[in-house]
């Protein structure tokens, strides 16, 4: 090669940690003791030592990770098209093969970290090598390259050859076996750095990002800070107010979670299927009808959902009608309609916000107003002082004033009212489909749920979890999953992976060493 | 899980996609320039527009359903109505909306049609208004490129995080445009972050090939999702609807389902042929989109790439 290991300056910033960490793999397998079994290779006369096949590849890759079968076929294909792995037989094509077909490990000269970018000269070199080589022997697309560089680089052309022929001669000084492996690990290189038509690069990157972190922060123009003693001032503030932050034990934090996923794992499609079934997988689109944000008759699973937080029922339509009516019913409909309009507010357009500002002091904070609403003193105050400079973010403190009311208040007496009871009690539960498609095999066991929504007990223990639903764990192509509730199961059953104990620092001591392939497996896409 | 609906018809690379509140409608944006609006259900195509500029890295739908947001290497972020008037042209009505001095990284809604936050490679976020283009809050802080933001489903609905080149994942005020926590354990960019679905956590996909679970109020990394035998980094991350699992698409062309809790995988899926570079779970829940840099060589003219929605 004419060119030395490639100056790291043109180089893109490690933006590649992937390629150390293929490197530290492709090292670790070519270990002596722990690695790949490596064996010589025949090919006609030569024997070429150190040679690995696809299997032995797979075979190591499934023994180190626990991984299954379809993904070691996948890591070592990306090996092998990164250009760390060579076939002896056939490079012109970059593919794992389970056959007897010998890999060789890639010298590390010739590694993606070692030597990227690739010359251009060099490209020339190996070219015109080739085609000394043999006449003819270079592929359609090579033969426009070595046109496009003939062209580009026409006044060093001489240059080119000369280092052709002296490559090529010094290799004829080789013994064979050497100049085979030379050639290979070459093609390989100029495959994987000038992939054939049709082949995509495995080279390709986003565009460039710029990772310096030594206070290049560009400045838009505007009245923005810059980077002087009030910048580190403020940097100082933010730190002293993040030391002095009040931080929740993470085994609490872990808890809320454990809590949350519970609670809302029957209400997820992908855990738990949906009634009347699930429109991607049946192409009935009924259960997107039946939960249009303006359905008539909320489904039983939506009312449910109203109880799991104030949040969520303002967010459904639906449930912020039926609160409303409620609270006209106690009289108190104008917090929840001051509510809105402030929402209007913050949200809305900038040219609009004097205007509703007025609005909305007019209606609801002025004395004798229309709708009044109750806001303590000290935030009623504050309050109207802002309004001297009205911007989007005033009422922000009586909205928050308002909604806290709403919530400690009025949001726990409407889920015991007797409205949100009906509301429960009519609500539909949709009968759920039966998949009629060509796949349905009759003597395939059917997946039925074993439980209705809404019934059955939610109440899980700290330590069992619902389990993952059968879809992801098996290679069939399942399109109905199964919901299995803890509480069905047998009493004496350890489920699998019960949530080891939390130590308090609350590292990360949840997962352990890796599951072994039966726990988890590849899922090979149908169609 | 497997694939429901291949959305074929962009000619390049798929960077970026997001779904409209109507649980069926996606916006996807491409390497050349194309933005299509596709009814994923029935796989048409309703609108399609062409950037100037190549390299479209963010795009959004407007909660309403009738505006969508794109922008990349030419450093805006243009807001097109979506008019179902055929005679129309939608570029003829395209607002400009941002303006920063880097690609526009990432953008998104705010609650309503009217805002708009964004994230660019000069290092800033910002929050615009989208009827007069006026900058209404920016954010600063990130010591380089900002790659992704996501804003937080709190009550209050005024903070969001960005995760950016410089490994470190930033909450912020939106009102006081201050970094309220920084949290700096990845090894590499942050390339995507997602809120936890009770806003009280968040998750983040980085090239370090790690994807990590921040909680807010305990203020630090609680949970690692790795695996010695996944080398290629995260290019996005999404939760399913109760939270309990994590979609991860990586740059290994495979997509790895997470158990959140157990911190275990769960499942792989293969289906693409190159990267995945963009995956975001359906607002309902029932399915997820992943799009890809993948491409189909079909005749010598043209390529077809895919978006696929699983489920």
């Amino acid at each position: 090669m004419a060119a030395g290991p490639a100056s790291h300056g043109g180089l893109r910033r490690a933006q590649r940690p992937h390629l150390s960490k293929m490197e530290r793999m492709v090292v670790s397998m070519q270990d002596p003791d722990q690695g790949v079994k490596m064996r010589s290779q025949r090919l006609l006369i030569t024997v070429i030592p150190h040679a690995v096949t696809g299997n032995d590849i797979m075979e190591w890759l499934i023994h180190k990770y626990c991984i299954t079968e379809e993904e070691a076929l996948h890591l070592g294909t990306l090996l092998v098209r990164h250009g760390y792995l060579y076939p002896l037989r056939d490079p012109c094509h970059l593919e794992l093969r389970l056959d007897e077909t010998p890999y060789r490990f890639q010298t590390p000269y010739f590694w993606m970290s070692t030597l990227w970018p690739a010359a251009e000269l060099d490209y020339a070199i190996y070219l015109a090598k080739k085609n000394i080589r043999k006449r003819g022997g270079l592929f359609d697309h090579e033969k426009e390259h070595y046109d496009q560089l003939h062209r580009k680089i026409s006044h060093t052309w001489d240059l080119v050859v000369m280092q052709a022929r002296e490559q090529l001669w010094a290799a004829k000084q080789r013994r064979k076996g050497d100049r085979l492996v030379i050639a290979c690990q070459e093609q390989t290189y100029w495959l994987v750095n000038r992939p054939p038509p049709g082949v995509p690069s495995v080279l390709e990157q986003g565009p460039e990002r710029n990772s310096c972190t030594a206070g290049r922060v560009q400045m838009p123009t505007g009245p923005f800070q810059t980077k002087t003693v009030d910048f580190y001032r403020r940097e100082v503030e933010c730190l002293r107010k993040a030391l002095g932050r009040a931080r929740v034990k993470s085994s609490v934090c872990l808890e809320a979670y454990l809590k949350f996923s519970s609670q809302r794992g029957p209400h997820d499609p992908i855990m738990s299927g949906c009634l009347p079934s699930n429109p991607w997988v049946t192409d009935n689109d009924t259960y997107w009808a039946m939960n249009a944000p303006s359905a008539a008759v909320p489904t039983r699973l939506r009312v449910e959902q109203w109880a799991f937080s104030f949040r969520e029922l303002l967010e459904d339509p639906v449930g912020r009608a039926h609160f409303m009516d409620f609270l006209s019913k106690e009289f108190s409909a104008e917090n929840l309609s001051f509510w809105e309009a402030c929402e209007e507010l913050r949200h809305g357009g900038q040219a609009q916000v004097p205007a509703l500002v007025d609005a909305v002091y007019q209606q609801f904070l002025a004395p004798g107003a229309a709708r009044w609403v109750n806001i303590d003193s000290r935030t009623m105050e504050r309050t109207l002082v802002g309004l001297g400079r009205p911007h989007r973010h005033v009422l922000d403190d009586a909205q928050l004033h308002i909604y806290m009311l709403m919530k400690k208040d009025s949001y726990p007496r409407f889920l015991k009212s007797d409205l949100y009871k009906d509301l429960l009690a009519e609500a539909v539960v949709p009968p759920k489909t039966k998949r009629r498609s060509a796949r349905w095999c009759p003597g395939r066991q059917a997946f039925t749920r074993r439980n209705r929504p809404g019934s059955g007990s939610r109440l899980v223990t700290r330590k069992r979890l619902q389990e993952i639903p059968a879809g992801f764990s098996t290679t069939a192509p399942i399109t109905l999953v199964t919901q299995t509730f803890v509480s069905l199961k047998p009493p004496g059953l350890l489920l699998p992976g019960r949530l080891p104990e939390l130590s308090p620092g609350g590292h990360r001591c949840w997962g352990g060493p890796p599951a072994c392939p039966g726990w988890e497996s590849a899922h090979r896409l149908g169609s | 899980m497997k694939t429901r609906r291949t959305l074929k018809g962009h000619g390049n690379k798929v960077l970026c996609m997001d779904w409209c509140k109507d649980k069926r409608r996606i916006v996807s944006s491409s390497q050349d320039g194309k933005v299509i609006v596709w009814d994923s259900f029935t796989t048409n195509k309703e609108h399609a527009v062409t950037m100037p500029c190549t390299w479209v890295m963010a795009c959004a739908y407007a909660p309403s359903g009738c505006a969508i947001a794109c922008g990349g290497l030419d450093n805006k972020c243009s807001v097109y109505p979506l008019t179902f008037d055929k005679n129309e042209n939608m570029a003829a009505k395209k607002k400009s909306v941002a303006m920063h001095t880097n690609y526009l990284s990432a953008c998104s809604f705010t609650n309503s049609d009217m805002q708009i936050l964004t994230a660019s490679g000069d290092g800033t976020c910002a929050l615009w208004d989208v009827e007069s283009g006026q900058l209404l809050q920016s954010f600063h802080g990130h010591g380089a490129d900002v790659l992704c933001l996501d804003l937080a489903p709190s009550e209050t609905g005024n903070t969001f995080v960005s995760g950016g080149c410089d490994k470190k994942a930033m909450v912020w005020d939106m009102r006081s445009g201050q970094c309220v926590q920084a949290f700096e354990t990845h090894e590499s960019d942050i390339n995507s972050v997602r809120y936890y679905p009770s806003g009280d956590a968040f998750a983040s996909g980085s090239d370090d090939a790690t994807c990590r679970l921040y909680d807010l109020r305990a203020d630090r990394e609680v949970a690692i999702y790795s695996k010695e035998s996944i080398i290629f980094g995260a290019s996005s991350v999404d939760f399913s609807l109760s939270g309990r699992l994590l979609f991860a698409g990586y740059n290994d062309y495979t997509i790895n389902v997470w158990d959140v809790l157990k911190g275990s995988r769960v499942s792989i899926l293969f289906g693409h042929e190159n990267r995945v570079s963009t995956l975001r779970v359906s607002p309902d829940g029932t399915a997820f989109c992943s799009g890809s840099w993948d491409h189909t060589l079909r005749t010598k003219n043209y390529l077809f790439v895919s978006l696929q929605v699983w489920a």
